[in-house]
């Protein structure tokens, strides 16, 4: 009786040793699963979700604050992934999805305010005090935010139109005509 | 000449069609009523105008300068005018339009200076910047600058230089036609391409369905008195494609993560070599290129068409058939519908094919897969096409690319032999550019990420450095204050205190630095007062600072007509009772 306690425990003792050497030699500094989650967002920055960016956002879903659907530039197929990844139910956007967009500010209307270049996420816009500002296409993600801080309402988001670099090869279809 | 030769697995064997249109020589196409000439014919960064809307050009002249190695330069086909540069619809499947130049030809084709030049009396160097400038690409179809291609790996010391004359695309005969009239020159070129590689052997392939090209190569090699070894090779498609063609020739396979040159062996079309020599020994850049005219015509035959010219109007010169319903760029299998005959021919227009419902019917309908595996056996590159085809229909491009997606040619094979009629291609064709386009979104998702999070740390640590900043002057403050109003005492209140200091200096120092004292002085008072004023609108006022709130909030209703007496009487008037007084 008395040594197979004594087995148990030295069982335990020996086993909760190793437990306790793992966690310390293996731990995981951060959540990896708010890094995968961030990997699916689009990285927008733009706070349409309610979440001061990406990061985030990104981190609320992993907490179970947040839903997967909040983001627009995300898309049906970035909610499509989350889904995946999370094991949870495909919903509907919550908001419309947009085309990829880019900002283009009027360069003769813009009084050099400096205000969208304090909103921009992504330095994206150049530009100094009283001085013209222009939007960096390349770089614009198209988040909206300087939209709202222009005093003169020169900033306008257009979408991204397809040019021989964007183009894509379409999904082949059975046209139904001839088929039938 | 004995040649071994390795076979490759796969390939078919379509009709080739190939006769009608070799039975008239090359022929000069006419200058057409305008060029289009878009600036971005290669693989590579898009080239930079170098001219400008109303500008004369001379035939050869450099209208789009290369940008950056990969790229490649673009002259103007004729001389005339530049009428504008303006976005036209471009030859590739969607239709799109491409920044071109407009030239209004002037009818006298006028070169500009050219300059012959010898490659052996030039550094390797050199040569490649040369071909880059005059814009020699890839012209069997892939367009891809040359001279990129023209440096040995520098572990492997090359062996094989490998001249691509297969042409195994039915229909074309553009590349049979030029071995056939201009062997000599292609010859000749290939000593360029030799001597930057440093290649110890060349190969000359060729299939065995062009013997007077084989005939005409062969005197050509012997008449430079050359060693190079032509080789017919057996017709069966895709054998011109270049891995392929290495492998038929010299038994080495290419493996997908490899370059051809890291196994010693490089590969360049007959016309590209053509190009080369005569842009170095001729000083000739690349204005023109010979397409076949074919399919559906009256008169099909290969033209030697500037760059720029309108499909529509070379299409013209071959006389279309009345049920001509489509035209094909490039070959029936790896080639595509042209959206529209404004499209100019670009460096890649190798075949143009009229097709008729009768001669190119429409596809039937898709019917499901049956897993025959037809596919997997033509397919040259050993992949499984059907699997791939599985995963690129359900989207599932992960899958595909563990499948080897990235190593398929899109020769089209599959497609020709698959029972149930599925543009297996097409599939593939997708899948590949919605990679590529997930590839971009991520790359810029990523670079959005790295800029967002570098903006913040500025913005983290402008925000310390403020803090920082003011934590500083407000420690220095306190410091500062004990020894400065000692000081203003001393020097304002008896200005004789500071000669004693002074007085071993000379008297003119002595009265600068009596000023100069003052000034300190009269700023540390000053501030002083704004320090002691600071505090001011708290709590725990004592009952003579309420008295004197009072007193100013009369004075300042008294003298309310005069605000600027106000403001002044306002700062000097808080803090110290006897100045209130003054006031």
């Amino acid at each position: 009786m008395i040594t197979t306690l004594a087995i148990m425990a030295l069982g335990a003792i020996v086993l909760g040793a190793a437990l306790g050497y793992a966690s310390i030699r293996f731990k995981v500094e951060g959540d990896p699963l708010v890094e995968k989650i961030e990997a699916i967002l689009p990285q927008t920055q733009c706070g349409q979700c309610g979440y001061p960016g990406c990061k985030p956002y990104a981190a609320a879903i992993s907490a179970g604050e947040a839903d997967i659907n909040l983001c627009p530039p995300g898309g049906m197929d970035g909610v499509r992934k989350l889904a995946d990844l999370l094991g949870r139910e495909v919903k509907p956007l919550e908001a419309e999805e947009k085309p990829k967009q880019v900002a283009i500010i009027d360069e003769q209307t813009c009084i050099g305010c400096t205000l969208c270049i304090q909103a921009c996420p992504v330095d994206a816009i150049v530009g100094a005090a009283k001085q013209m500002h222009t939007v960096v296409e390349p770089l614009c993600t198209g988040c909206e935010l300087c939209v709202k801080p222009c005093p003169v309402e020169c900033i306008h988001m257009l979408p991204i139109n397809e040019n021989l670099d964007n183009w894509k090869w379409k999904y082949p279809v059975i046209e139904i005509r001839r088929a039938a | 000449m004995l040649q071994r030769l390795f076979g490759f697995k796969g390939g078919v064997k379509p009709q080739t069609h190939k006769a009608p249109s070799v039975q008239e020589p090359i022929a000069q196409a006419p200058l057409p009523a305008r060029l289009y000439v878009p600036l971005h014919q290669s693989i590579g960064g898009a080239p930079t105008p170098r001219v400008e809307a109303g500008e004369d050009v001379l035939k050869g002249q450099l209208i789009g300068g290369a940008d950056g190695w990969v790229s490649a330069a673009v002259h103007a086909p004729t001389s005339g005018r530049v009428v504008a540069i303006v976005d036209h619809v471009a030859a590739h499947p969607s239709g799109l339009p491409t920044l071109s130049v407009v030239i209004e030809p002037d009818g006298r084709d006028e070169w500009i200076a050219r300059t012959p030049l010898d490659h052996r009396s030039l550094p390797p160097e050199r040569v490649r910047e040369l071909l880059r400038d005059a814009g020699v690409v890839g012209l069997g179809g892939a367009a891809f600058p040359s001279h990129a291609k023209l440096t040995a790996a520098r572990s492997v010391p090359m062996e094989d230089l490998v001249i691509n004359g297969a042409e195994c695309e039915p229909y074309m005969t553009c590349d049979d036609m030029l071995m056939r009239e201009r062997a000599e020159e292609i010859v000749r070129g290939i000593a360029i391409f030799r001597d930057l590689l440093g290649a110890r052997r060349v190969l000359i392939g060729i299939e065995d369905n062009k013997p007077e090209a084989v005939a005409a190569m062969q005197a050509a090699v012997c008449g430079l008195a050359e060693d190079y070894e032509v080789v017919a090779v057996p017709t069966r498609y895709p054998a011109g494609g270049a891995k392929q063609l290495i492998r038929v020739l010299t038994g080495k396979e290419v493996p997908a993560s490899k370059r051809s040159t890291e196994l010693a062996v490089q590969c360049f079309n007959v016309a590209t070599v053509y190009t080369a020599y005569r842009a170095l020994a001729h000083g000739e850049p690349v204005v023109s290129r010979i397409v076949t005219l074919t399919g559906n015509v009256e008169r099909p035959r290969n033209w030697e068409v500037r760059l720029g010219t309108p499909l529509g109007d070379l299409v013209a010169l071959g006389r279309p058939k009345a049920d001509t319903s489509r035209y094909l760029m490039g070959g029936p299998m790896m080639g595509f519908a042209l959206p529209s005959l404004e499209a100019p021919v670009v460096k890649a227009t190798n075949c143009i094919i009229a097709a008729a419902p009768t001669t190119f019917p429409a596809s039937p309908p898709e019917m499901p897969c049956i897993r025959c595996g037809a596919c997997a056996e033509v397919c040259p590159h050993e992949l499984q096409p059907f699997e791939l085809y599985w995963f690129a229909r359900a989207r599932n491009f992960g899958k595909t690319q563990e499948y080897y997606l990235f190593d398929c040619i899109e020769c089209g094979c599959c497609s020709y032999v698959c029972p149930s009629h599925i543009p297996l291609v097409q599939y593939f064709r997708f899948a590949k550019s919605e990679i590529w386009a997930r590839e971009r979104e991520k790359n810029a998702a990523d670079a959005a990420k790295a800029r967002f999070e570098l903006r913040n740390a500025r913005e983290e640590r402008e925000k310390a450095e403020k803090a920082e900043r003011l934590a500083r002057t407000a420690a220095a403050r306190p410091a500062e204050k004990k020894p400065a109003p000692a000081s203003a005492e001393t020097v304002a209140g008896q200005p004789a205190a500071v000669p004693v200091d002074a007085a071993p200096a000379a008297p003119a120092v002595d009265a600068e630095a009596v000023k100069k004292a003052t000034i300190v002085a009269a700023m540390e008072r000053a501030r002083a007062q704004r320090e002691a004023a600071q505090p001011r609108n708290t709590e725990q006022l004592s009952r003579e600072q309420q008295q004197e709130i009072a007193a100013i909030e009369a004075r300042r209703a008294r003298v309310a007509g005069d605000p600027p007496g106000t403001r002044t009487t306002r700062p000097g008037s808080a803090p110290p009772p006897a100045e209130t007084g003054d006031s």
